[in-house]
């Protein structure tokens, strides 16, 4: 296959999500526009202007007309897709790391990094369906029992009754997205070791998976937290991915971007690593990047994937058709 | 348009190209109707032919969307969306997208159908009995039994330190004193390893083997390494006995080598056995080297 390499940011990639319909394709990174792409052919559609520090995260609307971005400028902006204004700022005392929107549209899950004498903390927002009605409150917070670790990310459950979340202190913790309550905690035995750097849902919700810097992938079921898969790589995860067509999971990451400097070329990895779902056998490599991966995305229909390195680039890659006769 | 180029050249010089594209503005312009709702898109253009008449050239074709299989309505309706942001202004020339011009393969950890590869190791292993295992010391990351120095995991890290981690050969044959080869894995300056060469004199041979290594000279022609063997081994242990032979007529040079584990065993050999008599010829037995006391 001959990837399509975008070179729409000048700083690293952090975070890329496709639309539903798998058409669109947004990019996040460290310079302080979000970026639109046409999941095909790699044509940049607009620029997203307003934030003033990095984009962490962003998430989009299951109709594809709203988007909502969390940014180290300590603001969570929402967006019209179409005309790229922004229409309602959050504003929190500290940088936003994630977001997601809940099934429906009408909640919306921020993390908030510890900052100053701020905790991390998870916030739940309210979606308004006309713009004219949003309003800044939260609806729920969650404050992490590891308040100066960070969280990195916090998705939302089957039928949003839970919150999933991961972060610095390698623990996954599942909440009631009602109550506020913790649900469950994953063990020390199974858990990670090292931070959770990524967490990404199965198509279907019913189970996740979650990247860390101990050089595994773990897959989750979504509503016990049992640990259903580990994925040993040799680098750490930076970003994982399931996909929604076949049994297969990608991990990307790559040495700690300070250090590649440092050491050969050779030695960093950077390549997405395919892996069989159940089997935990590694299928291939795709290489390109001259940096760690800092975001995987698999594009809804399963026949294609676009990673996003700490060199700037969005490598889209359309898949070949001898990737789906694949055997062990 | 490229056709229209390449007719010109066949006909004209080169140098008369300039006067002859200033006729294309003569012409009326290119004319695009459709595509109507059957997807009939005519294209109408002007151009001059061989004779320098004008002629107008009518093309129809048929579009068909090959997207909409794929793509849904909202999707397509998308697809005509204007940009906005910094893609407003965006240079022709900027090239955000490129197709890469590297062919990207997903790469394969083993060739499909290798997976006897993987058991070949094992095989070897077993084959070789117990000591198989422990023989597959891997080079790089000193390992033992686990790969083979060419399948090494860390070969790319390690690669440029190879030329340094190498031993001098044999030097697992020598000196017991040494630290054992599985067991080190800090850095060891050349010249403080096993095989160094501290006297920076003498033979390959004779530095590698100048741990308690007596000199036996005077030996008959049909003495052979069990003869001498059998001959040095009541002193002590003996790790190596060397008989030196001549590559050419195959028979023996007259003298040899005997190394002893402990250099008390190699004094009491040497005290006993130099001037004795063997196979009518008297041996002359010495330190290998020039002790330095």
């Amino acid at each position: 296959m001959r990837p399509i390499l975008m070179k729409g940011h000048e700083r690293p990639l952090t975070f890329l999500r496709y639309n539903r319909d798998g058409d669109l394709l947004f990019s996040c990174a460290k310079d302080h526009t979000p970026t639109l792409w046409y999941a095909d052919n790699g044509e940049r559609l607009g620029t997203y202007r307003g934030h003033n520090g990095a984009v962490w995260c962003c998430d989009i609307s299951r109709d594809s007309s709203r988007l909502i971005t969390g940014s180290a400028d300590q603001t969570v902006k929402l967006w019209d897709v179409k005309s790229g204004k922004p229409y309602f700022t959050f504003k929190f005392g500290s940088p936003a790391r994630s977001v997601d929107f809940a099934v429906g549209d009408k909640l919306a899950v921020i993390t908030s990094d510890p900052f100053m004498e701020r905790t991390s903390a998870i916030h739940v927002k309210r979606i308004a369906e006309d713009p004219e009605d949003q309003v800044a409150d939260s609806v729920l917070v969650l404050q992490s029992p590891e308040g100066r670790m960070r969280i990195n990310r916090a998705v939302w459950g089957p039928l949003n009754q839970t919150i999933v979340s991961g972060g610095e202190d390698a623990v996954i913790r599942i909440w009631d997205a009602e109550t506020g309550k913790l649900l469950k905690e994953s063990n020390e035995e199974d858990g990670h070791k090292k931070p959770i750097t990524s967490l990404s849902k199965s198509a279907d919700d019913s189970h996740f998976i979650t990247g860390s810097l101990d050089k595994t992938a773990k897959l989750w079921d979504m509503r016990t937290l049992t640990l259903i898969k580990t994925y040993t790589s040799n680098v750490p995860v930076n970003a994982v991915s399931i996909s929604p067509l076949l049994d297969h999971v990608v991990i990307g990451g790559g040495q700690d971007a300070s250090a590649v400097t440092t050491t050969d070329h050779r030695a960093g990895k950077f390549e997405a690593k395919f892996y069989d779902k159940i089997l935990q056998e590694e299928i291939g490599g795709v290489k390109g990047h001259f940096g760690p991966i800092n975001a995987l995305a698999f594009n809804p229909d399963g026949r294609s994937f676009s990673s996003g390195g700490e060199d700037g680039y969005v490598r889209l890659h359309h898949f070949d058709s001898d990737y789906f006769n694949i055997r062990i | 348009m490229t056709i229209d180029s390449q007719q010109k050249t066949s006909k004209f010089r080169w140098g008369e190209m300039d006067e002859d594209d200033d006729l294309d503005f003569l012409l009326p312009p290119k004319q695009v109707i459709g595509p109507d709702e059957t997807g009939l898109k005519t294209v109408i253009e002007y151009k001059f032919n061989d004779e320098g008449n004008k002629v107008k050239i009518t093309t129809r074709t048929r579009v068909r969307k090959l997207a909409s299989a794929r793509l849904n309505k909202r999707a397509m309706e998308r697809r005509s969306w204007a940009k906005f942001g910094d893609a407003v202004n965006e240079e022709a020339g900027s090239h955000l997208t490129m197709v890469s011009t590297e062919e990207i393969l997903l790469e394969r950890p083993k060739a499909p159908g290798a997976k006897t590869d993987e058991t070949k190791p094992g095989d070897l292993s077993q084959l070789g009995g117990k000591g198989g295992a422990v023989l597959m010391v891997c080079r790089i990351c000193h390992k033992k039994g686990d790969h083979w120095t060419s399948k090494c995991p860390y070969k790319d890290l390690a690669a440029p330190t190879d030329v340094f981690v190498d031993k001098p050969p044999g030097e697992t044959s020598t000196a017991p004193a040494a630290p054992g080869p599985g067991g080190k894995a800090a850095y060891v300056p050349p010249s403080m390893r096993a095989g160094a060469d501290r006297n920076a004199a003498g033979s390959d041979m004779r530095r590698r083997n100048d741990e308690n290594s007596v000199r036996v000279t005077n030996l008959s022609e049909d003495t052979r390494e069990p003869d001498l063997m059998e001959l040095f081994h009541p002193f002590g242990a003996v790790t190596r006995v060397y008989v030196a032979i001549d590559q050419k007529t195959g028979v023996s040079r007259g003298f040899g080598f005997v190394n002893f584990v402990s250099r008390e065993d190699a004094q009491r050999a040497i005290n006993k056995l130099n001037g004795y008599g063997y196979d009518n010829l008297i041996l002359r037995v010495e330190w290998a080297t020039p002790r330095p006391t």
